[in-house]
């Protein structure tokens, strides 16, 4: 159970990077998308063939990174100079990034097993700092010994990468382009009379969202040791569950807050499928029927305890005007008719 | 400072709903003026905002500022030398953002936008000294965003916005029509003294009568796509609600049927 749920965690933070870009194209852009489900895998085939052709696995990230920063500026381009509507234009690029990404694993699956990957590196390198064996103890010390995993060096790792780069999110946003960014999806004929061009923002935003989600792709694929054509099915959805979860959760007033909830909705969007997967009925397959009825509940459960709470607020309304007023009167009926 | 030339659109060109929008219009301002622009719905009015805006293009004619041409440049490039009030309060912010953050994105309007923090310490000084401006204490609100701000509010942020990096030409847009009469007063009196205040070169277009009459220096009525009535400095003083509904009933030969001047 317990290696279970650090396994979901260790995932959860690799793809809360993902969930980053999600962020920044669906809330910051407020632009729906989709051209993640393709360019996650552009990523991952990117990183894997240059792996097995025998680049450094860094640059094949970082590589990965730069495959995912055009596929958003192509669906950028396709939106403002093409005036093709938003979904559509993100469709359109996951359609095409399908057949792109085979033509670049040229197999719809290549496997990174014997391959020396950033994953490998990391772990051999925490290995040598000899971390383990001092958290290990401490395990031992309190009677947990049956449930240490192997390593703890990606989980660490991961995390100082992934919040590294909510720092740069975040300190980027509240850079002069970094704002004419966030009051594009705002408003854009206001930030166009300020004189920022908004086509050319919205490329790059697309862009950067899209670079994130592709590093997290080369990250994933590493990971799994393997990329395959179909690992970025649903990608979009698992990144809004992941964004709204964390809204949910932690809130969004302000744009430290809403990418640290971005995060830590991706951390517990793992735990809850994963712990959801342990029940006997269900199985892997049911894992996108799972993460569909878990953004369900997100988007609707908040509103529902919304209504709870101001009806509640109305019959205290109306009890207290009872109680001033015995006869009743016109405030107390109007109160009651909203009931 | 404004110069417009032979100024021709036509929508719907070609359709049973074609529609002249602007015939052949002038009109040229020195630096400093301020024309309050009057006109029935549909008269123009809006579109010759626009057409200097950039928002959209004239069929024919020129558009030039400080005597560049600008005819044909896109709106975002003109908007280095144009500040503009939208008649909706909700359309000159963006109400996710906080004030400070609002000013940063305005104060890069005359120039481009880098990887510097928008607002820094000496800025946000800056900042604070211009809200002061407003008499609103928005000043002690840097942080509020602006979505939380009342209509009226957040008109007088856009228009500070649109103002304090001395635009050359201020176009406002019915920039009080959508507030309440006290509301609109203000904004009304804000207007004359940051346009005193900057010296800027304005163009208000308003459905208010009185408005018209009692903001700037020069005075133009449009019909029809064209303007129909001009009162300069030295006339404007004299003008009066009663003598420009009698101007339009004598040039047009019918009663201004705009339930909304009547009212003013």
């Amino acid at each position: 159970m317990f290696t279970a749920l650090f396994g979901s965690v260790e995932v959860g933070v690799i793809y809360a990077i993902m969930a980053l870009g999600v962020y920044l194209s669906f809330r910051i852009l407020d632009f729906p998308d989709l051209t993640v489900d393709g360019s996650f895998v552009t990523g991952g085939a990117t990183a894997a063939v240059l792996i097995i052709s025998g680049v450094n696995p860094f640059l094949a990230t970082i590589a990965a990174l730069l495959a995912g920063f055009l596929a958003g500026c192509v669906t950028g381009i396709l939106h403002t100079k093409g005036k093709i509507n938003p979904l559509l234009s993100g469709i359109l690029m996951m359609i095409a990034l399908y057949s792109i990404n085979l033509r670049i694993m040229d197999k719809p699956n290549v496997p990174l097993l014997a391959e020396e990957t950033v994953i490998t590196k990391i772990t051999s390198w925490w290995q040598g700092l000899g971390f383990d064996n001092v958290i290990q103890s401490l395990f031992t010390s309190i009677g947990l010994s049956d449930y240490i995993p192997s390593t703890w060096g990606i989980l660490i790792v991961m995390l100082i990468v992934a919040f590294a780069i909510k720092k740069m999110v975040d300190l980027f946003l509240k850079t002069e382009v970094g704002l004419s960014l966030r009051a594009v999806g705002d408003n854009d004929g206001m930030v166009r009379s300020f004189s920022a061009n908004t086509d050319w923002l919205k490329v790059l935003g697309l862009g950067i969202s899209n670079a994130l989600v592709a590093f997290s792709g080369a990250l994933v694929a590493q990971y799994n040791g393997f990329s395959d054509v179909g690992m970025g099915i649903g990608m979009i959805i698992i990144g809004l569950a992941s964004v709204i979860i964390g809204e949910a959760v932690i809130g969004n007033a302000s744009i430290v807050r809403a990418t640290l909830a971005v995060l830590i909705g991706a951390i517990l969007y793992r735990l809850i499928v994963t712990l959801a997967l342990r029940a006997d009925f269900l199985e892997t397959g049911d894992m996108k029927l799972i993460t569909a009825i878990i953004v369900i509940f997100a988007l609707v459960v908040p509103k529902l305890i919304d209504k709870q709470k101001a009806g509640a607020r109305k019959k205290k309304r109306a009890a207290q005007l009872d109680s001033a007023n015995p006869n009743g009167g016109d405030q107390v009926a109007a109160a009651r008719s909203d009931l | 400072m404004l110069q417009l030339d032979q100024i021709y659109k036509v929508f719907y060109e070609g359709t049973p709903d074609e529609k002249i929008a602007l015939n052949q219009l002038y009109l040229h301002m020195k630096p400093g003026d301020f024309v309050t622009v009057i006109g029935s719905n549909g008269a123009g009015k809006s579109t010759l905002m626009n057409i200097i805006s950039g928002n959209i293009f004239p069929d024919y004619g020129t558009v030039k500022i400080n005597g560049d041409d600008m005819t044909s440049m896109s709106e975002h490039k003109r908007a280095r030398k144009i500040g503009r009030v939208f008649q909706n309060p909700l359309a000159g912010t963006a109400p996710t953002m906080t004030i400070e953050e609002n000013l940063a994105l305005a104060y890069n309007r005359t120039k481009p936008r880098s990887l510097q923090f928008g607002v820094t310490k000496k800025r946000r000084e800056f900042f604070r000294e211009q809200l002061e401006i407003l008499h609103l204490g928005l000043e002690n609100r840097l942080q509020a965003k602006v979505g939380l701000l009342s209509g009226g509010e957040r008109q007088a942020l856009s228009l500070l916005m649109a103002t304090f990096t001395k635009p050359d030409i201020l176009l406002l847009d019915e920039h009080t029509a959508a507030l309440d009469p006290a509301r609109a007063d203000l904004i009304t009196k804000l207007t004359k003294e940051i346009v005193e205040k900057f010296q800027l070169t304005t163009l208000m277009v308003t459905h208010n009568m009185q408005q018209a009459l009692d903001l700037g220096n020069r005075l133009i009525m449009m019909d029809k796509g064209q303007i129909i009535f001009q009162a300069n400095e030295t006339e404007k003083p004299d003008l009066t609600v009663e003598k420009l509904l009698a101007e339009f009933q004598r040039i047009r030969g019918e009663a201004l049927l705009s339930d909304r001047s009547l009212l003013a």
